[in-house]
């Protein structure tokens, strides 16, 4: 069911992403992901708790202009498990996806132990083992499971 | 099963550890191995006098040598070279390498760039598995690992030892029972991890209770540092000391380990009495660090075992 209010207020891409049922309030984390802060000048449009059928409160993105590389998707599966991707080109949706949870996230988080190698400068990508409910670091075994969004490499 | 690296004692099973312990007792039994010429290079980035002099002496025993990059004072890593980079050179010289660094992970790390093997001797507050082989090994050699009852008792929340030897008494048939001030608890981690390893995890605030039950008593620092104030220490410190006196409840058969060093909380007077195994224990560090890298270094009699 597709609720016309909604369809007003988040309008149409031409070419670039949608990322349609974000766990609901997580869409600035997703935004976060994909380092997107508006400084770049890509047109975003953020829906946050709109109602969804599948999810019963649903976030939204759509980004001009932008694909996703695999390992935001993997990142994004973390924190929006639900997430279905649609690549628009043209107005037209050619591409749709789900995410799907990976084994291991390379790179795009970084440890939160702070005494942990990866942080110290050495020439190696962040690698973290996805588990049910959290990811461990593959280097010194921290865990990390809530803020995940916090732990977005800023780089 | 074979291992490239040791980096945690999480990846041996039980028949990895039994292969290691036997081997180190038949080198302890007085077997010679015929290693000249293989080099091990060892990479301490802090400074751990005894574990060094221990897998130097254990390298020199098996015939063969070792090479040091000195302390990182005098090395390229004061200039801010990589641990990436300095194991790459490093292995170059080298038929295995020892790494002991402050920050967690570094073994792992250093063990993706280089195709020698690497031995984690301790990275920061993470794993040292050849200390445990050795703990392991010691209560082997005076209990059994078989239906035993093994108590932990002092810092059992910050000390790494613990963690790693009570991980690796699950795979035996080893009852365990913890000993500590209630803020120095095993971690709900720990914990967990030994639940999920089929452990039942008893915890107690004091000795007396199980001490006739023990085959083993592991007594572990308590650091002075973990508590706000000095009194507090003084007095939660005091009640997990042991003397020949605390020790007159054991079982005649008790072993008492210590990964050394000590200060005060194993009393000089239990030196002299039969339950002492302590310095025993630090000697094994070198039968088996040896067997370690019998298993370890190429083309060895023992080669393909473990590397």
């Amino acid at each position: 069911m597709s609720d016309p209010d909604q369809e007003l207020r988040v309008s149409k891409i031409k070419n670039g992403t949608v990322i349609d049922h974000i766990a609901a309030s997580q869409a600035l984390n997703v935004l976060a992901i994909l380092g997107i802060d508006g400084s770049g000048g890509e047109e975003v449009s953020v829906g946050m708790n709109v109602p969804s059928d599948r999810l019963g409160r649903k976030d939204v993105l759509k980004v001009e202009g932008r694909e996703l590389s695999p390992a935001e998707v993997d990142v994004l599966s973390l924190i929006a498990p639900a997430a279905t991707i649609n690549i628009v080109r043209e107005y037209e949706v050619v591409e749709k996806s789900r995410v799907e949870r990976p084994d291991v996230v390379t790179g795009i988080l970084s440890c939160p132990n702070a005494n942990c190698i990866t942080t110290a400068g050495e020439p190696v990508e962040s690698r973290f083992e996805v588990l049910d409910d959290a990811v461990r670091c593959a280097y010194c075994d921290a865990i990390l499971r809530e803020d995940l969004a916090e732990h977005i490499a800023t780089d | 099963m074979r291992h490239d690296h040791l980096i945690s004692a999480r990846q041996l099973s039980r028949g990895d550890v039994e292969t290691v312990l036997d081997r180190a007792a038949e080198f302890d039994a007085g077997e010679r191995a015929a290693r000249d010429g293989d080099l091990l290079g060892l990479c301490f980035f802090e400074p751990s006098t005894r574990t060094k002099m221990s897998f130097d002496t254990a390298m020199k025993r098996l015939g063969g040598d070792t090479v040091d990059m000195g302390t990182v004072e005098s090395s390229s890593v004061k200039k801010g070279e990589s641990l990436a980079d300095t194991v790459r050179v490093v292995a170059g010289y080298a038929d295995a390498l020892v790494l002991r660094h402050p920050s967690e992970g570094a073994a792992k790390l250093a063990s993706e760039f280089v195709d020698v093997p690497v031995i984690n001797a301790g990275d920061g507050a993470g794993q040292h598995p050849t200390q445990t082989l050795l703990d392991l090994y010691t209560v082997r050699e005076n209990a059994g690992l078989d239906d035993i009852t093994v108590g932990i008792m002092g810092d059992l929340k910050y000390g790494r030892t613990v963690h790693s030897l009570a991980e690796a008494l699950t795979e035996f048939d080893a009852h365990q029972h913890f000993i500590s001030p209630e803020s120095l608890r095993l971690p709900r981690s720990v914990r967990y991890d030994l639940h999920e390893s089929g452990a039942e995890v008893r915890e107690h605030t004091d000795l007396e209770t199980v001490l006739p039950d023990l085959d083993v008593l592991y007594v572990t620092r308590i650091q002075r540092e973990r508590f706000p104030d000095e009194n507090e220490y003084r007095q939660v410190a005091g009640e997990y000391r042991i003397d020949a006196e605390t020790l007159e409840a054991a079982s005649d058969d008790l072993t008492v380990m210590h990964p050394l060093p000590r200060v005060d909380e194993i009393a000089p007077d239990v030196d002299e009495t039969k339950y002492a195994t302590y310095f025993d224990q630090a000697h094994n560090g070198v039968p088996v660090r040896m067997a370690l890298l019998d298993l370890m270094l190429p083309d060895g009699n023992g080669g393909g075992d473990l590397a």
